[in-house]
């Protein structure tokens, strides 16, 4: 690692304050921005560590739930509550890294991150969330822009997530042999209004809504629905687990697993 | 420099250190308690796993000053003397470990997932949360035998409600 | 004997210190006022170095220096060496190019060594090793065997212009080809074995240092063989002479042959903890292991086998393409020969046997031993080949396997090899058995009910340890002798210390020599101590690779007890007042053969030392004996492994659901142990068939350089393995012991693979069978599996 200024914030504001620095950046969990800087590869001048900030906590209400950036990935999937309102993403975030990384990693850090393999964008997006920020909200679309980018700008903090509850959903996840995460995550969240689907893994610019899928599930939410909808190869990634056809494929299988096993 | 006050296996020391010190160096390096190890470097192979306040985490992606103030459990922690944990009695008697290595964060996590998971595990189970520990030498056979036995004995001690 | 001698389920004493996180492990030694080292390594696969400069780095913080392979040069420290000579088929030596331990000009692959910074901490020297500017004129690189072999091809060493090492054979070309123009049926096969990073999860560390006083050196280094590295650092690389350098290697979490070899860090750490005058330490992280711990494997094979129209094996014609990396590391060259070819026999009655390997020289790490180290790749050959041969002529594996297997003992192969003992058909019946063959119809049916490929796969594997005689490997190329040596310090009060050259790095050796010696002395385990891994106590050894320690270095035990027994048999007859062939001994107790006169062995080691009752002229006092036990021949390990798998060709996941193993180890003496080494091993043999594989780019840049695209199996990767055990004694050594350390290393790949394409109904298909892979070759199921 490169020398760095270390920060403990007691108060969002003064989190902001600091983070605004050109060469500052926020941790929360660190489960991705410690390797980075241990492999020499990240070189802030100052960390801004949001563990001193009480921004955790779940909650459900209204026909919504309600989970602060700083909760962990284990407290999401262990809570009580989320496993009736939307056991989907209670079950997402317990398929996210090993126990330890769960035990530390926080779904503020990972949306934030926006790693095209993470498991939290697809959530966000197939259920319509809107993210809080320091300064604003953001309904998920918005947010997410490309790999590793997002709306956020220097010393803007997430602060909590809004989930609608949908009527059924299910996470599918087919992961990386190596590295465990995501080679495709396909999130199907049925809703009143219609079905969303959104693909996380795949995607060569980050995650993204499967149309296709959608129209065919909001008119009949059954595996058939899909079954001959043939998801393009086109703008896949493709490294040596996975080439984009294989992905493409596995879209598929996925997303009707997922729609099978939805709840 | 930044300071930091940590109590470590029932001691509480204070020290100032770097800031870029990474709890796992802190313990290997300021405590010379070198039963915490390093066998990667992209917090995957959980040689490093500790208890942070009652919680398994990976040593080597973590900030000791981010932890200030917390109680750490090492493997040097875990036995009361010459008594081992049963956990560590369930290693060597169904011989879960050959070159040792892996085997503090196998036994670290091995005692949080009981902490999580309770005393009755199966091997599905035992084989899903060991995610994040990789071992080179058993194929694992022997550690997921040694865990559901060693579970079960930490039941019957009461030791999983510790 | 009570229940801690041969055979008995004995918990290993030295697990007290690594369940309580009191292993110390080179990592953990630390020398008062040590420096800390850093190498620059080359980020170019193939590139001439123009010039280094240093000032800038030299400038910071922290830095106590910087050296090159001029520095080396000048102090005329020579290079790394290659300790087996191979000849080519012509007769010409192998073509070995020199291997400097800090690179002369020129860089041969990503991870080379530039030079190393030597600082206060760690950070400091990384540090300044970023400031260190290194001018590369950057040279194409062969990254494939076959790149490197096309004309034209660019050269990685002078001395070697096509970048091939050795065009080497085995076997008579003639007798093989008559078998081929008689056959009714040829099979014929493509292999690719592949390249494999070992992953020892202790990572390679080395800490040096020189005390000025005396002249001495220490290297505490994370090494299978210490006395071998401190042979080479002393006679070859020029480091001191042996008795002015001591070579620890303490607790090893891991070697699987990986540190066997003798590496440029040790080298250089140990050479400037005298230039700098400071102890210096250096410890790897994971990606500089990736690329530069010597690879494993890495093979591209085609094979033919000559059969009768009843199935009878009549000749097997192989020629191997074998990837040696940039530079000759300790012994790679004869890894793809004699540790090859020779095992291509399988358990099979061949007439004739015809092999042709070449050494390639590629711009990627240097490849060496890896747990089975030749043995494996020739079992994937014969394994793979036999089960394609039984389908082609649609013969049940099983019986296609009985048909040929030898039966009568001792059997000579036409390449080399005296099989000396086995019952391949009892292994064979037993796993059949465990594995409930008769059923895997219904379950084939069962899971293609469920929309799922079910396969079977066989593996009659046999593998060769212990590699020796001496004479015999010194005959075949071999630098050194591969005998082991043992003392035996039996102390006044009757405590033992066994000095081994042997070293553990996982095997247990602590508690299982000191079974032999509880067995065969009478006393408890606890009162025996296992001593290794230090040139300064233990006087010379070979280490521990090749499954060679229990019967090689128990047998040298076993003789140095065999002298201990006889002295003490005459301390005993002095004590006893009878003659020592008089004198009985069982069970700790030495007694005057027809009478109740009787003394212990404790008594006997305390008389031994107060020599009261004989005189010096009589008997030398004390008890305390060595021998060197050099084998009559190899081991031979044998056995059957079932596996047996479900393909969900949706996504291509491959899920083992049942494995057996039943292996032949002749006698065992700790068989919780040896379960442990077979789990292990068939671990890495699936790792390898289904997950693991190293990727270099057409750059020569290493894809797969750290766990998150180097797939390690994990626990959920693997299922519960059922072992089973038959035995036939081993003849060549004094135990009955065969080794079982590689056994499911060995064995596992082809029954993977043997049972995918068993599922999938062809054979178009290469290790890792990944997701992808399974998925890609799922998409042509062949008649045969739609079928059924």
């Amino acid at each position: 690692m490169y020398p760095f200024t270390y920060h403990r914030p007691g108060s969002l504001a003064d989190a902001v304050k600091l983070a605004g620095s050109d060469e500052a950046k926020i941790m929360a969990g660190g489960m991705t921005l410690l390797p980075t800087m241990k492999q020499r590869l990240a070189a802030p001048s100052d960390i801004v560590d949001l563990n001193g900030l009480d921004l955790a906590g779940i909650k459900v209400e209204g026909g919504k739930v309600t989970i602060g950036a700083m909760t962990r990935h284990a407290d999401v999937a262990g809570n009580a509550d989320l496993h009736k309102a939307i056991p989907a993403l209670a079950e997402l975030a317990g398929m996210i890294g090993d126990p330890m990384v769960r035990h530390r990693g926080t779904i503020g850090g990972s949306v934030s991150n926006n790693d095209p393999a993470a498991d939290y964008p697809s959530a966000c997006l197939a259920l319509g969330a809107t993210i809080v920020t320091s300064k604003r909200e953001m309904a998920a679309e918005d947010f997410f822009t490309g790999l590793f980018e997002t709306a956020l700008e220097p010393g803007e903090i997430v602060t909590k997530f809004v989930f609608p509850v949908p009527e059924k959903a299910n996470y599918q996840k087919f992961r990386n042999p190596a590295s465990r995460y995501a080679i495709v995550g396909v999130f199907v969240a049925k809703f009143a209004a219609g079905v969303r689907v959104a693909v996380t893994g795949a995607g060569s610019s980050g995650v993204f809504r499967q149309f296709d899928f959608e129209e065919a599930l909001s008119k009949i939410f059954s595996t058939q629905a899909i079954e001959g909808i043939k998801q393009s190869a086109d703008g896949l990634n493709s490294d040596i687990h996975a080439d984009a056809a294989y992905r493409a494929h596995l879209i598929g299988v996925m997303a009707r697993r997922a729609v099978e096993a939805a709840r | 420099m930044a300071s930091v006050t940590l109590t470590v296996n029932g001691k509480t020391i204070t020290r100032d250190i770097d800031p870029r010190t990474l709890l796992v160096e802190f313990l290997r390096e300021h405590m010379r308690l070198t039963g915490t190890h390093v066998g990667c470097d992209t917090t995957q192979c959980g040689c490093c796993t500790v208890h942070v306040d009652g919680k398994a985490l990976k040593s080597c992606t973590l900030l000791a000053v981010a932890v200030d103030g917390s109680t750490i459990m090492t493997i040097e922690g875990l036995a009361k003397g010459e008594d081992l944990h049963p956990m560590q009695a369930a290693f060597r008697e169904y011989h879960g470990l050959q070159c040792g290595f892996c085997t503090p964060g196998m036994i670290m996590s091995a005692v949080d997932m009981v902490r999580r998971k309770g005393t009755d595990l199966d091997d599905k189970t035992i084989r899903e949360e060991l995610e994040g520990n990789i071992c080179r030498c058993t194929g694992y056979h022997n550690i997921v035998k040694a865990i559901h036995y060693g579970a079960e004995a930490m039941g019957k001690a009461g030791t999983a409600a510790e | 004997m009570s229940g801690t001698g041969i055979g008995a389920r004995v918990q290993r004493k030295e697990d007290f210190r690594f369940i309580t996180g009191k292993g110390q492990y080179t990592d953990d030694v630390n020398c008062y006022g040590q420096a800390h080292a850093v190498f620059l390594r080359s980020p170019h696969a193939h590139a001439d170095i123009v010039s280094i400069k240093l000032d800038a780095a030299r400038d910071m913080a922290g830095v106590v220096d910087i050296f090159t392979g001029d520095d080396l040069a000048a102090d005329k420290i020579g290079g790394l060496i290659c300790g087996w000579m191979i000849h080519s088929k012509d007769g010409s030596p192998m073509k070995a190019g020199a291997h400097p331990a800090l690179a002369q000009g020129k860089v041969r692959y990503v991870g080379d060594h530039v030079a190393v910074v030597i600082a206060e901490t760690q950070a400091q020297a990384r540090d300044a090793m970023e400031k260190i500017e290194v001018d590369y004129k950057v040279l194409s690189p062969v990254v494939s065997m076959a790149d490197a072999v096309r004309a034209g091809a660019p050269v990685l060493h002078d001395v070697a212009p096509h970048n091939i090492v050795y065009n080497w054979s085995l076997g008579d070309e003639a007798a093989a080809d008559a078998a081929f123009a008689t056959a009714a049926h040829v099979t014929k096969l493509d292999i690719i074995n592949n390249r494999l990073v070992p992953n020892a999860m202790e990572p390679r560390a080395a800490v040096g240092d020189y005390n000025s006083g005396s002249g001495g050196f220490t290297l505490y280094t994370t090494s299978q063989n210490p006395h071998v590295a401190r042979l080479v650092l002393s006679a070859f690389i020029g480091i001191a002479p042996e008795h002015k350098l001591r070579v620890i290697a303490p607790d090893v979490g891991g070697g699987f042959g990986s540190k066997i070899f003798i590496y440029a860090e040790e080298t250089v750490c140990v050479w400037a903890a005298k230039k700098v005058g400071r102890p210096v330490k250096w410890v790897a992280d994971r990606t500089e292991a990736f690329l530069s711990d010597a690879h494993g494997r890495d093979h591209v094979t085609h094979a033919e086998m000559a059969l009768d129209a009843s199935g009878k094996i009549l000749g097997l014609r192989v020629k191997t393409r074998a990837n040696l990396g940039a530079y000759l590391s300790t012994f790679s060259s004869c890894v793809p020969t004699y540790l090859y070819a020779p095992l291509l026999s399988g358990q099979y009655d061949i007439p004739a046997i015809y092999a042709e390997v070449d050494g390639i020289y590629t711009n990627t790490a240097p490849v060496d031993a890896y747990r089975g180290a030749g043995r494996p790749e020739a079992t994937f050959v014969i394994e793979r080949m036999v089960e394609v041969a039984a389908r082609e002529m649609k013969q049940d594996p099983a019986e296609f396997r009985r048909r040929n297997f030898v039966r009568n003992f001792p059997h000579q192969t036409p390449v080399i090899m005296c099989y000396d003992a086995g019952d391949y058909d009892a292994s064979m019946t037993k796993a059949l058995e465990m594995a409930d063959y008769k059923n895997i119809g219904a379950r084939k049916a069962a899971s293609a009910k469920k929309g799922l490929l079910r396969g079977v796969g066989f593996s009659a594997y046999i593998e060769a340890c212990g590699i020796a005689p001496s004479a015999a490997v010194g005959s075949l190329g071999a630098g050194v002798g591969l005998w082991e040596s043992a003392e035996v310090r039996v102390n006044p009060v009757g405590t033992v210390e066994i000095l081994t050259g042997s070293h553990s790095h996982g095997q247990g050796h602590e508690t299982t020599f000191a079974q032999l010696v509880s067995e065969r002395l009478g006393i408890s385990i606890d009162n025996v101590a296992i001593i290794h891994g230090d040139t300064d106590k233990v006087q010379m050894g070979m280490g521990t690779y090749g499954s060679r320690s229990g019967a090689v270095g128990m047998s040298a035990l076993s003789k140095a007890l065999d002298k201990i027994e006889t002295k003490a048999k005459k301390v005993a007859g002095f004590v006893l007042e009878a003659s020592p062939d008089d004198i009985e001994f069982k069970d700790g107790k030495f007694s005057v053969r027809g009478t109740d006169k009787e003394i212990d062995f404790a008594s006997v080691a305390l008389q031994a030392y107060i020599a009261h009752k004989f005189n010096g002229q009589e008997l030398e006092p004390g008890l305390k004996e060595s021998a060197f036990w050099d084998p009559t021949n190899f081991t031979f390990p044998a056995g059957v492994h079932i596996c047996e798998v479900e393909i969900d060709p949706a996504t291509g996941v491959t899920r083992i659901d049942r494995w057996t193993a039943v292996d032949d180890f002749g006698n065992v003496i700790n068989p919780m142990i040896v379960e442990g080494q077979v789990h292990g091993g068939i671990a890495q043999g699936v790792g390898q068939a289904l997950l693991e594989g190293a990727v270099y780019d057409a750059n020569g840049q290493l894809v797969t350089a750290s766990y998150m695209d180097y797939a390690m199996p994990r626990a959920d990767d693997l299922p519960s393995y059922d072992v089973g055990m038959t035995q036939t004694a081993c003849p060549s050594n004094p135990l009955g012991i065969k080794g079982c350390g590689e056994a499911g290393a060995i064995a596992a790949p082809p029954a993977v693979m043997n049972a995918i394409t068993d599922a999938l109904g062809h054979e178009e298909i290469a290790m890792p069978a990944t997701p992808l892979a399974v998925w890609r070759a799922a998409q042509r199921l062949a008649p045969r599996a739609a079928a059924e």
